[in-house]
């Protein structure tokens, strides 16, 4: 297996590769560049799952990774199947997903001719892959695919490219897979600084007001153990940003909730006015903090990232650790275990109860329209039947920070959403590759009828391929989240973001007959009263993919928000409502 | 050059595997980030299989380290040094061909002997000289030239490299062992 001399083609010698690399499924499409590599995959232990489009590809693979931590795999041809990588190639790039995307390009002779499909993928995903190559001598395939895995996986997790040559393909070649890569400019630091870590222990021990800013990278660390038994520890409240849902349990009472534009009132609270930030894994991101400037201003910070590029990027750190969250927090806890045998322990009380006060005060929550069906109870009882070891994935816009608000997230891995590059039909797809993942699992996309129309195409992938997702269409027949923002700042001048014809006769489309054409089984519920018997009937089809067509009212918002631009200070609970906090006892 | 000007001049000494595209990639880094190359020089080293950047960029020091930290990100980027002005010899290149008629030949070479410059070429009414020098003994030339006539200039990038004995491209290649599969959680 490792060493094959002669007698195989370059197509062979990459499907060997990346059997060699540990790879069973991969998302894809053949076309005319990267056909010779379809033909030995037939013969493969790989499971080659079909799409009808690339991008499809490309969530899939994230989707898969995101669910199982392992390497995300897509293919397509050259041109336009590459060409339509791009997208979910720039979204695990914003996110840090684990993933290879591997494209067939025109034979080398006919690069640069601006021949028949072809693009320079690798020119275009430059500054949207963590690396890519261009493959073409087929002696150079093992090693590239052995890297692509090795750089994908490793540090800050991202998109590879390995984009090959038509006519590396078909040659003839020899197959050695690596036993050691040469990668000097690549040596991710891992291990923490000692000195930084018993640093961070000392401005830990010594604030009064600490938040836990939890984001993405913990989950991709797998370190959301460590993250317990500190939080534990130390009683330091936790916040848990949009890549972090799950990283801690939603029902643990330290939990504040999600920070942001559309996040809880005590978590942005708690960022405010708090005196340290511990930031594990997070990128101050501008749907996290707002106003810069106005930012947290009297925090001190610790900034712990395995990527030194995100340390000081945003704001400045006080205390800037780079490592693997999981090593960081593993360092960390023994210190303060040390510390706290010796008697030495922050002194947090007011601050937590400060934290706990603003969080009973300000729950998340939401009016019930006088009729009709309100998007937030669809999502709320979808997460409490279909429970926190369910896989939820979410396109971009209102569904997305319902299912961020009101599912109860206990288990990392569990919710995957494209969080940085806000990808609208990332839902379906990445759905799908959840499931091919975990199989075992109970996948539920919740769309948006927006974001549903930009993908759908997938479900007769699921269908073809027995992959029972259950798709939740959120519809409130617009771009929800653009409405609201033509509500709030475009003075209800509602500028192409409806999606259906008012008081038409017909639903255009209609999607349970959409999912009925797809071979999937199509539901739909207008009313509050059939909500729970509409999921409990969809929980029960595990055999075909299921459509429920929540047909919910076009006016609800979602709260609170920070206006874009504006200060956290500036938070509205709902609409013209500021919290109001009491501040004496701190 | 004023202070203030020079204060946010950084040259940047770039090792980089000797690999297709790895200019296009720093490049476009640059672009992306909102940085402005003012000068950059690409040439092989010691080592053959490494190349060397040296990039003149006008920026404040806290998106320096920013673009320093992105550029290091890149696979292909093995090391970075800045090279401060009074440690590091800079030079650049310029050939620039200059009106010389019989009249005013002579004060032309003259100038080329002032600034150690070199004649590489003459023509019936035109010299073409080669100088080395920082920009400022560059520009100095330029200005006592310019009388006689600028006919076309050409300029490298700037080269430079640190004083002493200390090299920066000290090997640090040894080979990272390759994943083993990933097993199936």
């Amino acid at each position: 297996m490792s060493e094959i001399n002669g007698s195989l083609t370059g197509a062979q010698s990459l499907i060997k590769s990346l059997e060699a690399a540990g790879v069973e499924h991969i998302f894809g499409i053949p076309g005319g560049a990267i056909l010779p590599a379809y033909d030995p995959l037939m013969d493969s232990t790989i499971r080659h799952i079909l799409v009808r489009h690339e991008q499809g590809a490309g969530h899939a693979a994230q989707g898969y990774a995101a669910a199982t931590g392992r390497v995300g795999v897509c293919m397509a041809t050259s041109g336009p199947g590459a060409t339509n990588l791009v997208t979910p190639i720039a979204d695990a790039h914003m996110d840090s997903v684990p993933m290879v995307a591997v494209t067939g390009q025109v034979g080398v002779d006919m690069i640069g001719t601006d021949a028949f499909q072809e693009a320079d993928i690798r020119g275009i995903t430059m500054p949207i892959t963590k690396h890519n190559f261009l493959v073409t001598d087929p002696r150079d395939i093992p090693v590239k695919i052995a890297e692509a895995f090795h750089i994908a996986s490793t540090g800050r997790p991202g998109p590879v490219l390995v984009d090959v040559a038509k006519s590396a393909l078909q040659a003839t070649t020899t197959f050695q897979w690596p036993s050691e890569l040469y990668l000097p400019g690549y040596r991710p630091v891992t291990k923490p600084h000692a000195k930084q870590i018993r640093e961070a222990a000392r401005l830990l021990l010594e604030s009064r007001k600490p938040v836990l800013y939890v984001g993405g990278g913990t989950i991709r660390s797998r370190a959301h153990r460590e993250l317990a038994a500190l939080a534990t520890l130390t009683g330091i409240p936790v916040v848990t940003t949009l890549m972090a849902r799950g990283a801690f349990p939603d029902s643990h009472p330290q939990h504040l909730g999600m920070p942001g534009m559309h996040g809880t009132v005590a978590a942005v609270a708690a960022l405010q006015k708090s005196d340290l930030i511990i930031s594990l894994g997070a990128r101050f991101d501008d749907r996290v903090t707002g106003n810069l400037d106005s930012f947290a201003p009297h925090a001190k910070v610790i900034h712990a990232d395995i990527d030194p590029a995100e340390i000081g990027k945003n704001r400045h750190a006080d205390v800037p650790i780079v490592g693997d969250i999981r090593e960081v927090l593993t360092d960390l806890i023994a210190v303060l275990q040390t510390e706290a045998d010796a008697g030495h322990t922050g002194d947090y009380e007011a601050w937590v109860q400060f934290c706990a006060g603003v969080k009973k005060t300000y729950p998340l929550g939401y009016d019930k329209p006088a009729e009709g069906l309100s998007p937030q109870y669809v999502i709320e009882r979808l997460g409490t039947i279909a429970g926190p070891e369910a896989i939820y994935t979410s396109g971009v816009g209102q569904h997305q920070m319902w299912a961020a608000q009101f599912i109860g997230y206990e288990h990392p891995n569990t919710w995957i959403n494209s969080g940085g590059l806000g990808t609208m039909g990332f839902s379906v797809p990445s759905a799908m590759g959840a499931k091919v993942g975990r199989p075992d699992a109970t996948v539920w996309s919740i769309d948006g009828d927006g974001c549903f129309q930009m993908t759908n195409q997938e479900l007769a992938t699921c269908a073809m391929e027995d992959i029972p997702i259950k798709v939740a269409v959120i519809n409130n027949e617009s771009l929800g989240m653009v409405r609201q923002w033509q509500t709030l700042f475009y003075n209800e001048r509602y500028s192409n973001t409806n999606l259906q014809r008012k008081g038409g006769p017909v639903r255009i489309p209609d999607f349970v007959k959409l999912a009925d054409a797809y071979g999937c089984v199509g539901l739909a519920c207008d009313s509050p009263a059939d909500v729970d018997a509409t999921i409990e009937k969809a929980m029960e089809i595990n055999d075909v993919p299921v459509v429920v067509d929540f047909r919910v009212h076009r006016d609800a918002m979602v709260w609170p928000m920070v206006a874009a631009g504006t200060s956290n200070d500036d938070i509205k609970y709902a609409r013209d409502l500021a919290p109001k906090f009491d501040e004496d006892d701190l | 050059m004023s202070p203030a000007t020079t204060s946010t001049r950084h040259t940047l000494s770039v090792l980089v595997e000797d690999k297709p595209g790895v200019l296009a990639r720093i490049a476009g880094l640059f672009s992306r980030r909102g940085f402005n190359i003012e000068s950059l020089a690409v040439g092989p080293t010691e080592h053959p299989d490494v190349s060397r950047m040296t990039i003149v960029v006008n920026v404040e020091d806290s998106p320096l380290e920013q673009v320093t930290k992105q550029l290091n990100k890149l696979v292909e980027v093995i090391k970075i040094v800045e090279l401060e002005p009074a440690a590091s010899v800079q030079r650049e290149l310029m050939l620039v061909k200059v009106a010389a008629t019989p009249e005013t030949r002579g004060q032309v070479l003259d100038t080329v002997q002032i600034f150690r410059a070199k004649v590489i070429d003459v023509a019936p009414d035109a010299v073409t000289i080669q100088i080395t020098g920082n920009a400022g003994k560059l520009a100095d030339f330029l200005r006592v030239l310019e009388p006689f006539g600028i006919r076309e200039l050409v300029q490298s990038g700037m080269v430079a490299i640190g004083r002493g004995s200390r090299s920066i491209s000290e090997r640090t290649t040894r080979p990272v062992a390759v994943p083993a599969p990933p097993a199936a959680s």
